[in-house]
């Protein structure tokens, strides 16, 4: 009979291994899904994975796809830390693209050359502005973040149509849901390129930056610590006198923010103008990237370049392999998949038990 | 961009220790004319992207081995679709067809970086030497959709799902309404906005509610069978969308428009082989098939299969255009003056709605 029970410890080297082999797993298990499906899985695994990184130009798009998704991520993990949960990046994220995005409609002739900071602070406002709800309700009425965050992200979207539909529409655009592009408005909005002939601008930059930033908060600065004491033992927090209520409006402010000024870079960056959607839904593919970087900076960068990678290999998989878009999904989700078994795996062993008495068997 | 990518099958065939693929291939009279499509949603969806599929189907049977087509399927309308065309203009593609509206900044300057490769941007409005644009006069199966509605509406008072209002739906939703006028002048459409192109829940709950407001048919400018489902359980009428949806509806649909892409796809793959293509605006309807009607349903009656046969015929004939004036707007306003038909332009930017349209009007 087998049965499960808690290691005493996690070992800090299974911790880190583990995502690592859960990516070996998972291209092994693809390997022979393909050769299943009777496609040649070198050349189908080289398409998905190797392929989008065999040149300068499928780097910098990489960098540029995992921009967003890190940004987001790199806020919500502080916040997860503490125990609270922001379901909301999302929302956040198109709330920072109109505010940011609107400073640059109508405001950037007179900012002059300081166009583009003031869209990107107003872009920050903007998701902190969204976040701030969830946490008003959360701290004065004991609401639950994870309902009012995630429906907000609707609101969000139907503000964000309503303006574009309506008075924000490009009024030379023939009727149609887009904006004018901000460089045509002022030549301050564009964000400088970091790869000249590509498309990745000093947001990446800038996004790196900030993860450097968060790593030191985390774990250098006090507050840092109150963050980490109050998600892993909430008891010893109040006993020690740390605010609770404090900690959630830090984190649901930086996290909603973090996501904000992901929407504005994704407006004034590579999409030039407000547009109906503006993310494929990054705020909540953030939640997988914050998890499977175990809530650590340097592991969110890899799994945001993971994450990344596993949506532009898709898309490369369907032009160069003829494979279905239905690859990428599958793909992630073995991912989880295995990234949830190994990690099960590192913190309970399975033995071979002695029948038990009086013991309940999970 | 003009950096050097190593071929892929060198890649993996020196990795693997095999003979080495040749370094370059060069393109001969015999090679296939390489037909990229990018969709905007699955090819699964019974509507607008499954059409398109097919058409790319109709494509591959006529060309044969003149011909080889991929596809890229639900990439998101942003960032993301220039990657996905850029992707396939470098891997040989000769002619790409991008087929939604979001898509068209992307498309304009992936083809500026690839002046050799021909675009062709579906629903559009602006082109380049190498970027076409199509669309097919739905409004024309709307006004063939009216008539049979004015003829076998009980109540006179029809439900009208729409997605976004754009010019492409306030065209169709007036083409529908003044040929129900034409035979019942207090027939009244009550328009529900789900703001989304492809929602089944909200699409059901939109035709449910305008069915208990007294609508007895039910039309539809959304791709899902949804609300086709719900006029079948409460035996009323429908037409379908896109496609023909009767399997959906065998009792209910009275007729479908058809969106029929294929002749559209094998003129312009011929007119690249041929070396003729040119960058123009086609828009083709009834007469050329690009717009088709599915068979009537049980419900038509002799009389209004009659009065609709007349109405696709005279536009067929070019004796009769659905938008003839005189036609006056909600707030009173001539916008075509008596005797005049709508020029294209005039279509192309409709923002205004005839009389009897209820509903909030965007």
């Amino acid at each position: 009979m087998l049965r499960v029970e808690p290691r005493r410890e996690a070992s800090p080297a299974l911790t880190w291994a583990t995502p690592v082999l859960a990516v070996v797993l998972t291209i092994v298990t693809g390997f022979f899904l393909f050769l299943l499906l009777g496609v040649d899985p070198l050349a189908a695994l080289y398409a998905m994975f190797v392929s989008p990184l065999a040149s300068v130009y499928g780097l910098s798009e990489l960098c540029l796809k995992a921009t967003p998704l890190i940004l987001c991520a790199t806020g919500l993990a502080i916040g997860f830390r503490a125990g609270v949960w922001n379901i909301g990046a999302e929302g956040q994220l198109i709330l920072g693209a109109i505010f940011g995005g609107g400073i640059g409609l109508f405001w950037s002739p007179a900012l002059g050359p300081l166009a583009l900071p003031v869209m990107c602070l107003f872009g920050v406002l903007g998701g902190m502005l969204w976040a701030a709800i969830p946490a008003f309700l959360k701290t004065r009425l004991g609401v639950n973040e994870i309902l009012t965050s995630l429906m907000l992200t609707y609101v969000a979207v139907l503000v964000l149509s309503t303006l574009v539909y309506g008075p924000w529409k490009d009024p030379q655009g023939y009727g149609f849901p887009q904006t004018q592009f901000f460089t045509d408005i002022s030549p301050w909005t564009e964000i400088p390129l970091l790869l000249p002939e590509t498309r990745l601008h000093w947001g990446f930059a800038l996004t790196l930056l900030i993860v450097a930033g968060a790593w030191l908060f985390v774990t250098r600065s006090l507050v840092g610590f109150q963050v980490r004491v109050i998600g892993l033992a909430p008891d010893a927090a109040a006993f020690a006198g740390f605010s609770r209520t404090r900690i959630i409006w830090l984190t649901m402010l930086l996290s909603g923010g973090l996501a904000g000024l992901a929407g504005l870079l994704e407006v004034a960056g590579p999409i030039g103008q407000i547009v109906p959607t503006i993310s494929p839904g990054y705020g909540f593919t953030a939640i997988i990237v914050a998890f499977l970087g175990r809530l650590h900076p340097l592991g969110l960068v890899a799994a945001g370049f993971l994450m990344a990678l596993s949506f532009i290999g898709g898309e490369n998989a369907q032009v160069e392999a003829s494979l279905p878009q239905a690859t990428t999904g599958v793909f992630q989700g073995l991912l989880l998949f295995w990234v949830l078994a190994c990690d099960f795996l590192a913190r309970y062993r399975i033995r071979l038990a002695q029948p038990a008495v009086g013991r309940a068997v999970p | 961009m003009r950096q050097v990518r190593l071929p892929r099958r060198l890649l993996l065939g020196a990795g693997l220790g095999l003979a080495a693929a040749p370094l370059a291939r060069r393109v001969s009279a015999a090679d296939p004319l390489k037909v990229g499509f990018v969709y905007v949603g699955p090819i699964t969806d019974n509507g607008w992207t499954y059409r398109h599929d097919v058409g790319r189907r109709d494509l591959e049977a006529a060309l044969g081995d003149r011909v080889q087509t991929s596809y890229v399927e639900n990439v998101p309308e942003g960032p993301d679709c220039e990657r996905v065309l850029r992707q396939l203009a470098q891997s040989g593609h000769g002619l790409i067809f991008t087929t939604s509206f979001g898509f068209m900044e992307a498309t304009l300057r992936v083809a500026r970086q690839f002046p050799n490769v021909k675009f062709e941007h579906a629903t559009g409005y602006k082109r380049a030497p190498n970027v076409a644009t199509y669309n097919a006069r739905f409004y024309e199966g709307r006004a063939v959709c009216g008539t049979l509605a004015g003829h076998l509406s009980k109540s006179g008072l029809v439900g009208y799902i729409g997605s976004f209002p754009i010019p492409e739906v306030v065209m169709g939703v007036n083409a529908f309404t003044l040929a129900m006028q034409k035979i019942r002048p207090d027939a009244r459409i009550k328009l529900v906005w789900v703001n989304s192109w492809n929602d089944p829940g909200k699409e059901a709950d939109a035709a449910k509610a305008l069915f208990d407001q007294g609508c007895d048919i039910m039309c539809q400018h959304t791709d899902s069978a949804a609300p086709m489902q719900q006029a079948e359980q409460r035996g009323l009428m429908a037409f379908g969308q896109a496609a023909d949806q009767s399997a959906f509806g065998p009792n209910a649909q009275l007729t479908a428009i058809i969106d029929n892409w294929g002749p559209h796809y094998i003129e312009r793959a011929k007119a690249v082989l041929d070396g003729t293509w040119a960058s123009q605006d086609t828009w083709n309807g009834l007469a050329h098939g690009e717009v088709e009607m599915a068979p009537y349903g049980p419900r038509v009656t002799p009389e209004a299969a009659a009065a609709a046969d007349a109405v696709k015929q005279g536009i067929i004939d070019g004796t009769l255009h659905p938008f003839t004036g005189p036609i006056v707007d909600q707030k009173g306003v001539e916008q075509i003056a008596a005797g005049a038909v709508a020029t294209d332009e005039q279509m192309a930017q409709m923002n205004w709605w005839v009389p009897g349209v209820e509903g909030q009007l965007g």
